[in-house]
């Protein structure tokens, strides 16, 4: 299985690709799936392509008075109205300390659009189901509600999202 | 579910609703024999359809209603109110079987020999029993039995039934023998109809083409197409004889050519992408604004773009439209049963029934509407001997009346009856834990009559059949407020009650004005809005503190101001500006102002619901894209209001003001601007729908008069008196008048303040187009004769050109005119004209307001009034005056644009010193004088 490199201007069409890509490889019944890699503060993630509409860059976002911390504001994606969540905040990691462009991993709920707005987007893995493995016991519930389980990558452990549980709160 | 069925079942749900009205419309008048054609024809359709999808419970009872349906057409029975109950209550039968059929696409056990036997009793000319015997089984067997030959007749006719050619949505209306006859438009299309007559098949039931024929009103081909023979049994399997087809068919191509079926979701889809539309129109515009772009080429296709999406955007709106009598329809049954249930005589009127709004809010408000009809009836009016003992006609009135008022639609519902005392409210509200007795005693009594709104307050002293069914007046706000409406009420005890809902032409785009605290934007829909106020440095508005609560002094009423800063817990933004303006915001009768930093445009919105982690925000009622791409945040008034509890200041003040206002009446509220040389000068602020900023590049030339684009129509621009010519760039206020469809703008210079004055002229006017010189503020100010612009912009506004001079003699004795109106506009209109005149003019809205101040000792010199009137028009008001009041010597002048010779005649008969047409202001200022002398 190749594995394609995403870089942070991957375009939608680009995500599109992947995504006829991905159904091929599940089509054929490998027991695969691929995951675009994002970096929330020190900790590697990833989510199902499947999952994701559009990646875009830094946006201007309004901010929602009164809302819960976790929503970061709002923002126009090509007239569609998204609301971004700080995955920082939603996975109780530290706020960043300096100035950074992160970036939108936007994602389809019931219709409506959200952001998922992380620090990096790396690449996208093919990766076997069977390797995903449990949660070790001593990992934060913040990060382990919302998680579908880990993957040993050479060096550093990913941690699966689950965009479904990202967005119960 | 099967589309037949569904077809079915759309259709037959219009006819019923049309039965209903039909049949009380009957009752009233038992001799309308194309009523009852109509009626007949509907009922016998549906039983026919029934037969034709094989639900045999509904065929049976429909038949049964047929039956002493045809009777009445033929004149074999007497139309009897205990006979219409029976065939109401069958009817009512059909839509609870309907709706179980909707539910499970199955008719529901059980049968209906109780009805049948009742309906059946009345076929023979007995009253029915009331309550059929439980073993009623003799006749539902005559009744099954006659079914069967009819069967059998047409099985005869018809040996072998051929299945259908092929499976139509619509069935072919062919039910039935020539002369019972099918309502022309019942056919739905020319083609299906030749394959049904070369299938030679069985043919039944009804497209009803309830979209195309307007029911309601009977074809005027009806009678022909139905000699009085007796009524023809159609069977369920019937060859379909075609007298007189081809004629009929001319004209149903033709009407079925005219319209077509949509469904719903596509328009509402259609609807979403014109919004979207707007949108992107509107960010190509703005973006035509910045200077980096080449605007030359840009400009010309832009323009035509923005032409084409506005008339789209009208026309996708239009096909939504539909007239609010739709959501009446209903209403005159519920009140003819309501009036036998109660033992009350109840008038239903309704005026405005053509007046047009979005079918989805058409939709949303039919409930609540409904429902306050059936509360005014049941709860507002009293029963007959309570009304001839309070010196009432025995028959208690319920009006409702909609119509426009500044892009929206107002929609009032008043009843003649007790009125609601404020005590009982006030007693009740404290019982039932929704106030205390101390906070209670501060209210006023409009404020108190706002508890039957909260919600756990029913007024009913006993819950009735008739209301009590769990939808309480605290829906019908919620409801109301959902769809960015307002409800208001008002009560007077012994004199009535009414309710004024203001509700939105449409949901799809909302204008919203744009303001900005602490650095961010956000929308409050102009719904809303009632005007801005500057404070801060400079301004003469502060803001002042009671009992920490900050408020505001506006035209010496005390306001209650609410940060927005500190209500959405923000911090920075510009702190130069902050806080510096007031949205003067309403919900319902509460008035409350909303303290932002800036203001910006207004603009044309399309809300979208935010996302559903954010629902419980009630702050927001949604959010939005605006034209420079950004998202922002739409506020909600009414959440704001609630979230806030309606913060009480002390009334008094307020108490003061208002008795002072009843004392000096020619207080009017006037908008003070700057145009050209000259003192300030000034309008009677409510004649002034609009203020807008002029773009003056986009000002446009036709026959030497300056006209804009404005919502979508050219809008006439008139210079005020004594300004200098417009300029071909920058910007400048205009003041915009509208009156029906049409506005005007009239550009000046400067907006300076609204003040509340009594309009005393001191000086001639100088020049045409003015009223005057009056002293408002300490400074000599000119006065505006509205009515001179809009004749200037539109030749036919009114009639006279020239204003006539004030008349001398008449200021000197200061005459007392009272000035009955139900029009806004032309109050505001003739009042300032007349008081102009020197006459010190009082004006009401109503008959009944007119009587109120006879009722209250005051005495006038002279009334002007208007003939149409809801509630009690304006002969009636002159025959109450002259037969038996304290008025009786004083003279009435009907001025109205009813003035064909009839009505001249009945004017003088009930006592009209004299009939002006409406329009002619010139003859009521020279008869005034001989008048008042």
């Amino acid at each position: 299985m190749s594995t394609e490199v995403m870089t942070r201007e991957a375009s939608g069409q680009e995500i599109d690709q992947m995504d006829h890509n991905v159904r091929a490889v599940m089509d054929g019944g490998h027991g695969t799936t691929q995951l675009v890699t994002v970096k929330v503060g020190p900790q590697l993630f990833g989510i199902p392509v499947l999952d994701i509409e559009d990646i875009i860059g830094p946006q201007n976002v309004t901010f929602i008075p009164r809302s819960s911390p976790v929503i970061q504001g709002a923002l126009n994606l090509r007239g569609r109205i998204v609301t971004a969540i700080d995955m920082r905040r939603r996975l109780g990691l530290p706020e960043l300390t300096e100035e950074k462009n992160r970036m939108n991993v936007v994602v389809e709920r019931n219709g409506d659009l959200y952001s998922l707005v992380v620090d990096e987007v790396g690449e996208v893995l093919t990766l076997e189901d069977h390797a995903r493995e449990a949660h070790p016991p001593t990992m934060r519930s913040s990060v382990r509600d919302v998680s579908t389980g880990i993957h040993r990558l050479d060096g550093h452990l990913m941690v699966v999202l689950d965009v479904g549980k990202i967005l119960e709160f | 579910m099967d589309e037949l069925l569904g077809e079915f079942l759309m259709e037959t749900a219009e006819s019923l609703g049309e039965v209903d009205v039909e049949l009380v419309n009957l009752e009233q008048n038992p001799n309308d024999h194309d009523l009852l054609a109509s009626i007949f024809r509907i009922v016998h359709t549906i039983k026919g359809t029934c037969g034709f999808i094989g639900l045999a419970r509904l065929e049976t009872l429909a038949h049964a209603g047929e039956n002493v349906l045809g009777k009445f057409r033929d004149r074999e029975l007497e139309v009897t109110p205990e006979a219409i109950t029976v065939v109401l209550a069958s009817i009512d039968r059909i839509k609870m079987i309907l709706a179980h059929i909707e539910e499970t696409e199955s008719e529901p056990e059980g049968e209906d020999t109780d009805l049948i036997a009742q309906l059946n009793q009345i076929a023979e000319g007995r009253m029915p029993s009331g309550v059929a015997s439980p073993a009623g089984e003799t006749e539902p067997a005559e009744e099954m039995s006659e079914a069967e030959m009819e069967m059998a007749a047409a099985m005869e006719a018809e040996p072998e039934p051929e299945p259908e050619p092929e499976p139509e949505p619509e069935p072919v209306a062919e039910a039935g023998t020539g002369e019972i006859g099918t309502r022309p438009g019942e056919v739905s299309l020319d083609e299906l109809d030749r394959i049904f007559q070369e299938a030679d098949g069985p043919e039944a039931a009804a497209a009803a083409e309830a979209d195309t024929a307007p029911q309601s009103e009977p074809e005027p081909e009806a009678p022909s197409q139905l000699p009085a023979a007796p009524a023809q049994v159609p069977a369920t399997t019937n060859k379909a004889p075609v007298p007189a087809e081809d004629e009929k068919r001319s004209k149903e191509t033709a009407i079925s050519n005219q319209t077509i079926r949509v469904n719903v979701e596509l328009l509402e889809n259609l609807m979403t992408m014109v919004s979207e539309l707007v949108l992107t129109r509107n960010q190509l515009l703005q973006l035509s604004r910045s200077e980096e772009l080449d605007i030359e080429r840009f400009t010309v296709p832009l323009q035509r773009l923005s032409q084409v999406t506005t008339e789209l955007q009208e026309g996708v709106m239009k096909t939504r439209m539909q007239p609010i009598g739709n959501a009446w329809s209903k209403l005159p049954r519920i009140i003819r049963d309501l009036s036998i249930e109660l033992g009350k005589k109840i008038e239903l009127q309704m005026y405005g029934a053509d007046t047009e709004l979005d079918r989805q809010i058409l939709e949303l408000i039919k409930d609540p509407l409904t429902h306050m009809v059936r509360n005014s009836a049941d709860h507002g009016l009293e029963m007959p001997d309570a009304r001839r003992a309070a010196g009432k006609s025995e028959t208690g009135h319920v009006v409702l009346n909609a119509y426009h008022e500044g892009g929206h639609i107002i929609v009032e519902i008043s009843d003649d009856g007790a009125g609601i005392d404020p005590a009982r409210i006030k007693e009740k509200a404290i019982q039932k834990g929704l106030t205390t007795e101390s906070e209670a005693a501060q209210m006023s009594d409009q404020q108190i009559l706002q508890f039957i709104f909260k919600a756990g307050f029913s007024t009913a002293e006993q819950v009735t059949a008739v209301s009590g069914r769990g939808v309480g007046m605290d829906v019908v706000r919620t409801n109301i407020e959902k769809i960015g409406g307002t409800i208001d009420l008002k009560a007077t005890v012994g004199k009535g009650s009414s309710f004024k809902i203001k509700i939105p032409l449409t949901l799809a785009i909302v204008s919203a004005l744009i303001v900005e605290t602490a650095g961010e934007r956000y929308a409050i829909p102009q719904l809303s809005v009632l005007e801005l106020v500057r404070t801060g440095e400079g301004s003469e508005h502060k803001i002042e503190e009671i009992q920490g609560t900050p408020i505001m002094r506006l035209r010496e009423r005390l306001l209650p101001l609410i940060s927005l800063r500190s209500h959405l817990d923000l911090e920075g933004g510009d702190m130069e500006d902050i806080e510096s303006f007031v949205v003067v915001t309403q919900v319902g009768p509460y008035q409350f102002g909303i303290l932002v930093d800036r203001v910006f445009d207004t603009e044309e919105i399309v809300v979208k619901p935010v996302a559903p982690i954010l629902r419980e925000l009630t702050v927001f009622s949604g959010n939005t894209i605006l034209g420079d791409g950004a998202v922002i945040m739409i506020l909600d008034p009414n959440g704001i209001a609630a979230e806030t509890g309606e913060i009480l200041v002390p009334q008094d003040k307020f108490k003061d003001e208002e008795a002072q206002r009843v004392d000096t009446d020619d207080i009017t509220s006037l908008l003070l601007f700057r145009s050209g040389e000259g003192g300030p000068k000034a309008v009677p602020l409510s004649l002034v729908a609009r203020i807008e900023m002029i773009d003056l590049t986009k000002v446009e030339t036709s026959e030497g008069r300056p006209l804009i684009q404005y919502r979508g129509e050219l809008m006439p621009l008139v210079p005020c008196v004594g300004a200098r010519d417009l300029e071909r760039e920058g910007g400048r206020p205009a003041l915009v008048f509208t009156e029906g469809r049409r506005s005007m703008g009239m550009v000046v210079d400067e907006i300076l303040d609204i003040v509340e004055e009594s309009i005393n002229i001191g000086m001639e006017a100088s020049a045409p187009g003015m009223m005057g010189s009056s002293i408002i503020n300490g400074e000599a100010t000119d006065v505006i004769d509205a009515g001179f612009y809009l004749t200037k912009a539109f030749g036919d506004w009114f009639r006279t050109q020239n204003l006539p001079a004030p008349d001398q003699n008449g200021r000197k004795s200061r005459k007392k005119l009272l000035l009955v109106d139900d029009s806004a506009f032309f109050r505001n209109l003739m009042t300032p004209f007349l008081s102009s005149a020197g006459y010190q003019v009082t004006a009401v809205d109503s008959a009944a307001a007119a009587m109120d101040l006879h009722d209250q000792g005051r005495d006038f010199d002279a009334i002007v009034t208007d003939i149409e009137m809801p509630n009690m028009d304006g002969f009636e008001l002159a025959r109450r005056i002259t037969t038996n009041s304290r008025w009786k010597k004083t003279p009435i002048v009907a001025l109205t644009s009813r003035t064909n010779a009839s009505d001249i005649e009945k004017g003088h008969e009930v006592g009209f010193y004299d009939y002006i047409e409406k329009l002619d202001r010139d003859s009521l200022l020279e008869r005034l004088p001989e008048m008042t002398s």
